[in-house]
């Protein structure tokens, strides 16, 4: 069984379509990269499993259970956490406010602390009382993942998280995914940055307008099969 | 020394109308919510301080503690059943739901309590006074200033010192980002208000205390706790007080003045303050 899995997985926003019957699986310890254009349904499947957007109860499932329909806190509670597009750090909450929001209403420990976030990203001991949004993006990025780990969570879904960065930021982000998946979580990344996506994860998952066109793992994918299921041409 | 006394009996003034401005700072601060009915909800909380004096011959200070947690149920219960449904981008349906919740609170009262005036007893303290330098001051509008300054300490302790502050800042900044965190946004929206209930009745005390009230005066204190939170900045726990202290320290100097110019002259203050700085004293760095 998946520890995280879509079925025939529905979004709309108003009359609007966005998601056609989305099924994909994430096993533990795997990580699993989405890819797409701009505007193939990538963040609402993120938004749909994070539960910022409702569903059906059996349209999402998690280590068996059906969480389709449960809102966002429920979620976070049931260990999957978002590091949302754009980063969304709190304005008016410091770098270490903004981790320890993360693990707001928590009392089980894990191995996700302040002191292993900064551990894993140390600039953030040295910025801690810095407002979150005064820093690089970069910094911010690095901050919206740390935020997420302090939930301990088992599954961690990462939005677009090299938009807008440096290749050489985007580097040092990715290379902390071996030390998040050792601590024992599974990941979700969504990816437009093609080369990337293959480079980290076991799996991948191609959408276009709403649907998954090509899944596989990297080595079995070829250049001509992603060109085809990422734009819709031969 | 007439002008010493003056600016010392304004800033002691000032201390009630930053009790009646301080949760409605509160409010606006969490949840950019206007609430039009603050004042009548200020105005319950006397009756019901009153009620809890009359009824069970408690003493107004133990009876405010008595009702500080009926009136923190009756915030929460607001929010969490009535307000948090009105809220989202278009600010009239939270402007209406409170402007008609003021008419209901209003004559409600008016047909429990009828519209005589009430003011609740605190006996000798009424009058009582002390000598600061060469200055009297009065017992109760010392308490006054110095429970508004608790409220607001108590306050920025809470909202920069625990948690739970965190999740309010939070959940101002962004509901459904804190949802993410695990942070259930109604119902701290609904603890706001619960919060803001509690100080609502600490200003109802001294209202209830210092002068005679009857159901319909809330509107007017209303006007007050606007101008208070308009002059700090909107969101300012600390820039309220201060907006507080503007309006009675120009009310006091109106007085002095003519006594019928005390009220407009803590209106022109207002106006002065907007023109001058429109974004208030103190406004919040993020908005």
């Amino acid at each position: 069984m998946a520890l995280l899995e879509t079925r025939n997985l529905i979004a709309r926003y108003g009359d609007f379509q966005a998601l056609f019957g989305v099924d994909i699986a994430l096993e533990q310890g795997e990580t699993v990269a989405i890819i797409g254009a701009n505007g193939a349904g990538k963040t609402t499947l993120m938004r749909s499993i994070s539960g910022i957007l409702a569903n059906q109860p059996d349209a999402v499932l998690f280590d068996g259970e059906k969480i389709g329909a449960l809102p966002a806190p429920d979620i976070v509670a049931r260990g999957i956490a978002m590091v949302p597009e754009g980063r969304k750090l709190f304005p008016s909450l410091s770098v270490e406010e903004n981790l320890l929001i993360g693990r707001y209403g928590r009392t089980v420990e894990g191995h996700w602390n302040l002191q292993t976030v900064y551990e894993l990203f140390p600039i953030l001991r040295e910025r801690h009382a810095n407002p979150g949004t005064a820093l690089s993006g970069g910094q911010q990025q690095m901050v919206a993942i740390g935020r997420a780990l302090m939930s301990n969570p088992r599954v961690l879904l990462c939005d677009e998280i090299s938009l807008g960065l440096a290749p050489v930021v985007i580097r040092d982000i990715y290379a902390a995914f071996p030390r998040i998946r050792a601590a024992g979580a599974s990941i979700v990344v969504v990816e437009q940055d093609i080369g990337q996506a293959l480079k980290v994860a076991d799996r991948v998952y191609c959408m276009m307008e709403g649907r998954i066109t090509l899944s596989g793992a990297p080595s079995d994918l070829t250049r001509e099969k992603i060109h085809a299921a990422y734009f819709g041409v031969a | 020394m007439a002008w010493l006394d003056t600016i010392i009996q304004g800033i002691l003034l000032g201390g009630l109308y930053a009790l009646f401005a301080a949760g409605l700072s509160l409010v606006f601060g969490i949840m950019r919510l206007v609430n039009l009915a603050h004042g009548d909800l200020i105005v319950l909380a006397a009756f019901l301080i009153l009620v809890l004096v009359s009824a069970l011959g408690l003493n107004p200070f133990v009876a405010a503690l008595v009702a500080m947690p009926v009136m923190f149920a009756i915030g929460w219960a607001l929010q969490f059943f009535l307000l948090n449904r009105t809220l989202g981008t278009d600010i009239l349906p939270p402007l209406l739901v409170t402007f008609g919740l003021s008419i209901v609170i209003q004559n409600g009262l008016l047909e429990g309590f009828t519209a005589d005036s009430r003011r609740i007893s605190v006996g000798g303290l009424e009058s009582a006074s002390m000598a600061l330098g060469p200055i009297n001051v009065g017992v109760m509008p010392l308490l006054t200033l110095a429970s508004a300054i608790a409220v607001i300490v108590g306050l920025n302790q809470l909202f920069y010192r625990t948690s739970l502050g965190r999740a309010f800042r939070a959940t101002s900044d962004d509901p459904i980002t804190a949802g993410l965190m695990g942070i259930q946004p109604k119902r701290i929206f609904a603890t706001t208000t619960g919060i803001a209930m509690v100080v609502v009745t600490i200003a109802a005390l001294y209202l209830g205390t210092r002068a005679n009230f009857d159901p319909t005066i809330g509107p007017a204190r209303l006007i007050y706790a606007f101008e208070a939170v308009i002059i700090g900045g909107l969101g300012s726990l600390w820039g309220t007080l201060a907006g507080g202290i503007v309006i009675g320290i120009a009310q006091t100097f109106g007085a002095a003045i003519n006594p019928e110019w005390q009220i407009l002259a803590g209106h022109l203050a207002f106006l002065v303050v907007l023109l001058v700085r429109p974004r208030g004293l103190f406004p919040r760095a993020v908005d």
